[in-house]
């Protein structure tokens, strides 16, 4: 008998798992928000290449530590693989990738074809974004769809799940489980109407969110507290982004060029008082970390790492959110082990056989 | 989700660049350079109207009912024109005056008073259902940094409405087919039905 792990498929890793009451996807983040475990989900820098390869040592390292890996959709606007080619290769292996659809780029037509494409393929998350706009990225000069915005997006999902049907009202054979998020962010104005807006996407849809990136802890507090108030996070479950900051020339960048985050005077002094301004934008991640896992109503962190990912499972391992919790971590089984060993030469020897040569060497 | 490319500038110095800057950087130089907006913008370059209608929300909300009640008056006279007679006439007058009010870009399918009086097409995302992640701290458009958020001067105008709550009912995807029609005479022929459905059992139980 072999082993396997908590929350993998016995008959194999890239199956879905068994359906549970009360669960709408058959994935491993659904099961573990839902046991009340703190979760710890990163995201994947996709590749600028059609090697496999690179995604795969991409979502190596963060191997048994994280419950999920967001597979981004041309992330500012750029052109990468796409989030669907990310979320094949990932479900082969047995991750558990969140789907992001962004609207930027697809029509509704599109984007419901992705939704059951990605859904047969075994993702069992999809996060429904806006996406950045066009201006963004590096093709400035390409035509913004936003045939759908995040709210309809998910919508969509939530129609083709429950009512097994496509937004025309088109019957599915076979409806998509899947778990749905959304993403919020509590640090852009309207600032009143930040919590209102995420009951308006949990009504839409969303079961869990993704926050941007949080720099300032009262001003996220503040909006998980009237998030509470209006009884949303019973209703979601909460990830708040985290990141590590690589310098405080590199915050002052960001908060002058990418909109929508938000990073206080005090982190960037922090950061220039710093001996090693890496170490510390890593420390104060993990303050951070530490901060919010205290909020009511946080089921999570979302540690964003944009080129620093060897630093994902330092953050995870030195912040102790996982309380000793091991995520699931690919590993080989006994059976491929034994295929390895037997067969490996195979692959490792360079042996030429012809068949003249298997003839001469019969004799 | 910030995508830089590290260059290196001067010795020892990375200085992260964005990828459109890059792009800018290498397009090449002549003396025509139109100014960096989108098209929608490049139409449309003052706001002055439309932000006092955002701050007028209550009066013009008010305005609306009545006018609405009286193109419902009228639906006895359109009907009997023919509402595809009308049509262009109506279109006419409709999109030069919300034109101006609130740069309408005529989806036909009006939200108006869902939306504090802001008309949510001239968001560079067309967002219908509230801001997105990238408004400035200064409440301006992240594709746009000198116009003001559609979403933020919606949410102001509908905290001035009678029937501002209706800023929380989730929108449906725009219906592309409707674009450059009548929004008044569609909303108004919807009206006059759901009124002939409500009067329809009365008259039925009374005969």
């Amino acid at each position: 008998m072999i082993a396997h792990q908590r929350d993998e498929n016995p008959a194999g890793i890239h199956l879905p798992l068994d359906p549970l009451p009360g669960h709408s996807s058959r994935g491993r983040l659904e099961r573990v928000l839902r046991r009340g475990e703190f979760a710890v989900t990163t995201e994947l820098n996709p590749p600028d290449s059609a090697d496999p390869e690179d995604v795969y040592n991409r979502a190596k390292i963060f191997d048994g530590w994280v419950d999920a890996i967001n597979a981004v959709d041309a992330s500012g606007a750029n052109c990468h693989m796409s989030s669907v080619g990310i979320c094949a290769l990932l479900t082969r292996m047995g991750y558990a990738p969140i789907m992001q659809i962004a609207c930027r780029d697809k029509n509704r037509i599109a984007i419901q074809g992705d939704v059951l494409g990605g859904a047969a393929m075994g993702v069992a998350n999809m996060l429904c974004l806006t996406g950045d706009g066009v201006q963004a990225g590096d093709q400035p000069g390409a035509k913004p769809v936003f045939d759908l915005d995040s709210m309809s997006l998910l919508e969509t999902c939530r129609i083709m799940r429950d009512n097994g049907k496509f937004l025309s009202g088109r019957k599915l054979t076979t409806p998509p489980q899947i778990f749905l998020g959304a993403a919020v962010n509590p640090f852009a104005p309207p600032f009143d109407f930040r919590p209102i807006h995420l009951g308006k996407k949990i009504a839409a849809g969303a079961q869990f969110v993704q926050t941007q990136y949080c720099f300032d802890v009262p001003m996220f507090k503040n909006f998980m507290q009237k998030a509470r108030d209006l009884g949303h996070t019973e209703k979601v479950f909460t990830l708040c982004g985290v990141g590590p900051l690589a310098s405080a020339k590199t915050a002052k960048w960001i908060r002058n060029n990418v909109p929508g985050i938000h990073i206080p005077d005090a982190i960037i002094k922090r950061l220039e008082g710093a001996q090693d301004q890496k170490k510390e934008g890593k420390q104060l991640c993990i303050d951070i970390i530490n901060e919010v896992k205290e909020i009511p109503g946080i089921s999570g962190v979302h540690v964003m790492a944009y080129r620093q990912e060897e630093y994902v499972a330092e953050i995870v391992d030195e912040s102790g959110v996982l309380k000793g919790r091991q995520p699931w971590k690919r590993e080989i089984r006994r059976d491929d082990q034994m295929v390895a060993d037997r067969l490996g030469h195979i692959l490792h020897d360079e042996i030429t056989e012809t068949q003249v040569d298997m003839v001469k060497t019969a004799h | 989700m910030s995508e830089t490319v590290p260059v290196k500038d001067g010795p020892g110095v990375i200085q992260p660049v964005t990828q459109a800057t890059l792009v800018k950087k290498a397009a090449p130089k002549s003396d025509y350079k139109p100014a960096d907006v989108s098209p929608q913008r490049r139409v449309q370059r003052s706001f002055a109207v439309r932000l006092w209608s955002i701050r007028h929300s209550r009066l013009l909300e008010w305005f609306y009912s009545r006018f609405a009640d009286m193109f419902l008056l009228l639906h006895p006279l359109w009907k009997g024109i023919g509402y595809g007679r009308v049509e262009a006439p109506i279109k006419f007058v409709e999109k030069r005056v919300k034109g101006f009010m609130f740069d309408c870009r005529m989806c036909g399918q009006c939200v108006l008073s869902s939306t504090g009086m802001s008309c949510p097409m001239n968001c560079p995302k067309q967002l219908r259902n509230g801001p997105c992640g990238g408004v400035r701290a200064n409440g301006n458009c992240e594709v746009e940094p000198d116009m003001p958020c559609v979403w933020v001067k919606a949410w102001e105008g509908s905290q001035n409405m009678v029937h501002g709550d209706k800023i929380l009912d989730v929108q449906k995807p725009v219906d592309q087919s409707l674009r450059e029609t009548s929004a008044w005479l569609r909303v108004t022929a919807q009206a006059a039905t759901a009124r002939e459905a409500a009067q329809a059992p009365k008259t039925g139980a009374s005969a």
